[in-house]
């Protein structure tokens, strides 16, 4: 009999690809446009990714505005071990990470550190939770009779327009300082490498992170930053491209509500590109007036 | 509702005798040039506009209309004067200008808070007691700031950023001009400065005591004008920095014009604050509060508590003691000591005011206005009060900048919330309770950066001032007014 066993006719494993998908309001959706596009490294395609359209960017921003308010109602401590356990669960990944990172184009020593330096990152983040307030707050010695302190408040809903060369840790630094004090994010992933972003909703996915806090987003930024510019429901805008023409768009279109636009362009290898004036920028200082009651003192607070 | 028992009615039939601050000691010039590079100096063009008091529509002083070119030349004054001189100083000895300019100020309170008053129509009371004193103390705080620069930013070198471009309204000239010039010297920048166009004057006697503090020339630059003065500072390419005061409008503008240079920004600009009372609050002192909330300097503030949200089961009684109040507010001459609400700041402001006066009534909300008498000539707004105001009036939404307030009521804490927050705006808010808890849940819900908890409308050097959303970005006042004028 030369006829072949059923095991022998199947030596080779064929495997099951990833479908990939955006992460909106804590489920994966595809695009609503049903477009996608297919970019490549060295002639060899990613895959299909999900040409972001305007319309799920609106979804993306309505989710973060849902999320918003429950995730800044959240204590610091909270804050603070969700970030971890994003980083607990990047650690656990790692090796996915730097397979994709080396599909990306990156060398095996590089994919690996910048793995490293991005779970690091959200370490150090998640240690700031609890602490910049009381690096950045203040009580004021006004010369009346009150109680007066100032705060930092988290700004709101933040648009984010990631690093295109620094996939993870480029996504990870410009995320983390924004979500530490409980503001919501709508991140645009890096165009040319999106398979970390993607890759890395499946991580905050399983990290106790509320649905809608982070919405990772795949596709063109030149397609999308005017629609989030002119947004009446984005606080800010952090812009992470060397794209000077983008850039003086959405500072011009932001002017509609009054956005704060910050310009990252940062060197994220570096460790003193993470620190928590990132996180001061994406809050407000809120004061508040209290008057003291001076018992038998002439004239009241009021 | 009970009745009105006779003792819990203000008696207002009295007339109090006329208690007129002298002007006496007041100097001033018929006409006054720019102050450019430590003198005084006249325009290329040699255009004026009068400075018109606006109780008395008088003209007080010319002041010079500048434009391109002169502005030129100040922004080259005040780059010359940052490289070579303000930036290089120790902090220290730039601290010991900037208390300078404080005692200087002080010293010559009485005639800035009568000049203050002339020009701007603002009650003496007010000049006097909250914003020539408030100047001065602005000063003071921010020249003990310029050798401590480095314990305010920790981990950090900061660094001036260089001329700064600064634009400011006419609701408190002096003490506008303080707030931005104070820290921007203590951080050691260099400054060009565009006082209102109907409010120059203190601004211009503050340049003389630059001259008196011998402040080095071109450290502050200030050059009178429109709006296109302002327009052609903000645009200078050389200029690093803008701050601007005024209208959320003009603030878009300004934005907008920005985008693309690598200028950095503030803006502090418009609000519709919410004034909230909750049954539980001490009524008599919540209506002081309200009182002083929006008809403080005639309304003609951006942080005025211009929406009262009252509980529902306390309106009618809020409402009557609110009337009663208004019925004892005196209005008339700024220089009047007895004057609760002076003179609106222009006619322009003056038919804005009752535009919206008309709106709200076309709204079909209710106005109350009382009967008190006002002078003949110049520009009188009695305080107003508009009741059943709906949530989309234009009166409820839009700021009004004048002596009117809109009513709403509310039954829970949770739409209290949702009202006050419910305005593009994010400036200020006041919340009146006696409950402790109460008032930590409320201030900390309020999307606004200044929250009053049982008091309105108080101000400190130390105590950071700005806005959420489009109320503006950045913060004036306290270490956090430092960050706005430094390279972090």
């Amino acid at each position: 009999m030369a006829k072949k066993s059923k095991n022998e006719t199947n030596s080779v494993r064929v495997p099951v690809n990833k479908t990939y998908k955006l992460y909106i309001g804590g489920a994966f959706p595809r695009t609503e446009s049903g477009r996608f596009y297919s970019p490549e490294v060295d002639g060899v395609s990613l895959g299909s990714i999900c040409l972001s359209s305007r319309k799920d960017l609106r979804n993306a921003i309505v989710a973060a505005r849902s999320a918003q308010a429950g995730w800044a109602s959240r204590t610091a401590y909270n804050r603070s071990q969700i970030l971890y356990r994003i980083a607990e669960m990047l650690e656990g990944r790692s090796e996915q990470f730097v397979a994709e990172l080396k599909s990306q184009g990156l060398n095996v020593a590089r994919a690996k550190k910048e793995v490293a330096s991005s779970i690091d990152r959200l370490i150090y983040y998640a240690g700031w939770c609890d602490k910049y307030q009381q690096i950045f707050s203040s009580v004021n010695p006004v010369a009346s009779s009150h109680f007066n302190f100032s705060v930092l408040e988290p700004m709101g809903v933040v648009f984010v327009v990631a690093s295109e060369d620094s996939p993870l840790l480029g996504l990870i630094s410009a995320i983390a300082p924004i979500i530490a004090s409980g503001n919501s994010v709508v991140a645009l992933a890096s165009e040319s490498k999106p398979l970390s972003a993607i890759t890395l909703a499946e991580v905050l996915h399983t990290s106790d992170l509320p649905g809608g806090v982070v919405n990772l987003l795949t596709g063109n930024a030149g397609e999308l930053v005017e629609h989030a510019a002119k947004h009446l429901d984005l606080n800010a805008i952090a812009f992470d491209r060397d794209n000077a023409e983008q850039l003086e768009l959405i500072a011009r279109e932001s002017a509609a509500n009054v956005k704060r636009v910050r310009k990252l362009c940062l060197d994220w290898t570096d460790v003193e590109s993470a620190n928590p004036y990132l996180i001061h920028d994406y809050c407000e200082v809120k004061t508040t007036w209290h008057p003291i009651e001076k018992i038998s003192a002439s004239g009241s607070g009021y | 509702m009970s009745a009105v028992s006779p003792n819990e009615k203000f008696e207002t039939s009295w007339d109090l005798a006329p208690a007129p601050e002298s002007t006496d000691h007041v100097n001033l010039e018929s006409h006054y040039d720019l102050f450019i590079d430590g003198e005084f100096r006249p325009s290329k063009s040699g255009n004026r506009f009068a400075s018109v008091n606006p109780a008395t529509e008088e003209t007080i002083a010319e002041v010079t209309e500048a434009d391109q070119a002169d502005v030129n030349v100040a922004i080259k004054a005040a780059r010359k004067a940052h490289d070579n001189v303000w930036s290089k100083m120790p902090g220290a000895e730039r601290g010991k200008y900037i208390y300078r300019i404080a005692r200087l100020m002080q010293e010559q309170a009485r005639e800035l808070a009568v000049i203050e008053s002339m020009d701007g129509g603002k009650p003496i009371r007010e000049s006097r007691d909250i914003d020539i004193p408030l100047a001065a103390a602005h000063f003071f705080y921010y020249a003990g700031w310029a050798d401590k620069l480095n314990y305010a930013f920790p981990n950090r070198r900061p660094t001036s950023l260089g001329v700064a471009g600064q634009v400011i309204p006419w609701n408190f000239p002096l003490l506008m001009a303080a707030w931005k010039i104070a820290p921007a010297l203590a951080t050691g920048n260099t400054v060009v400065i565009k006082p209102a166009e109907t409010t120059s004057l203190t601004a211009l006697k503050l340049a003389e005591i630059f001259q008196q503090a011998e402040l080095p020339p071109g450290v502050v630059n200030i050059v009178t004008g429109h709006g296109e003065v302002g327009a052609a500072i903000v645009n200078h390419s050389d200029v690093n920095k803008v701050a601007f005061t005024g209208s959320t409008d003009v603030g878009k503008i300004i934005q907008k014009s920005l985008a693309g240079s690598e200028k950095s920004l503030t803006l502090e600009l418009g609000g519709k604050a919410a004034n909230i009372v909750f049954e539980d609050a001490t009524i008599d002192q919540a209506v002081e509060g309200i009182v002083n909330g929006i008809y403080f300097n005639q309304g003609h503030v951006c942080c005025a508590g211009s929406r009262l949200l009252v509980q529902e089961s306390i309106h009618d009684e809020l409402v009557r003691k609110l009337k009663h109040r208004m019925d004892s507010l005196i209005v008339g001459d700024p220089l009047d000591k007895n004057t609760d609400i002076g003179a609106i700041n222009s006619s322009e402001q003056l038919n804005t005011i009752e535009s919206y006066i008309q709106i709200g009534k076309d709204e079909g909300a209710q106005f109350y206005q009382p009967s008190c008498p006002v002078p003949e000539k110049g520009f009188w707004c009695r305080p107003s009060l508009f009741t059943d105001v709906a949530q989309s009036n234009r009166i409820g939404q839009e700021e009004i900048f004048g002596p009117v307030l809109a009513v709403q009521t509310f039954r829970t804490v949770a739409e209290a919330i949702q009202k006050a927050n419910n305005t593009p705006y994010g400036l200020s808010a006041g919340v009146w309770t006696d409950k402790g808890s109460k008032i930590f849940n409320l201030t900390s819900q309020m999307r606004a950066g200044i929250v009053w908890a049982n008091t309105y409308n108080k101000f400190d050097p130390t105590s950071p001032f700005g806005g959420y959303k489009e109320s503006g970005f950045g913060r004036e006042g306290g270490l956090h007014g430092l960050s706005a004028y430094l390279k972090v």
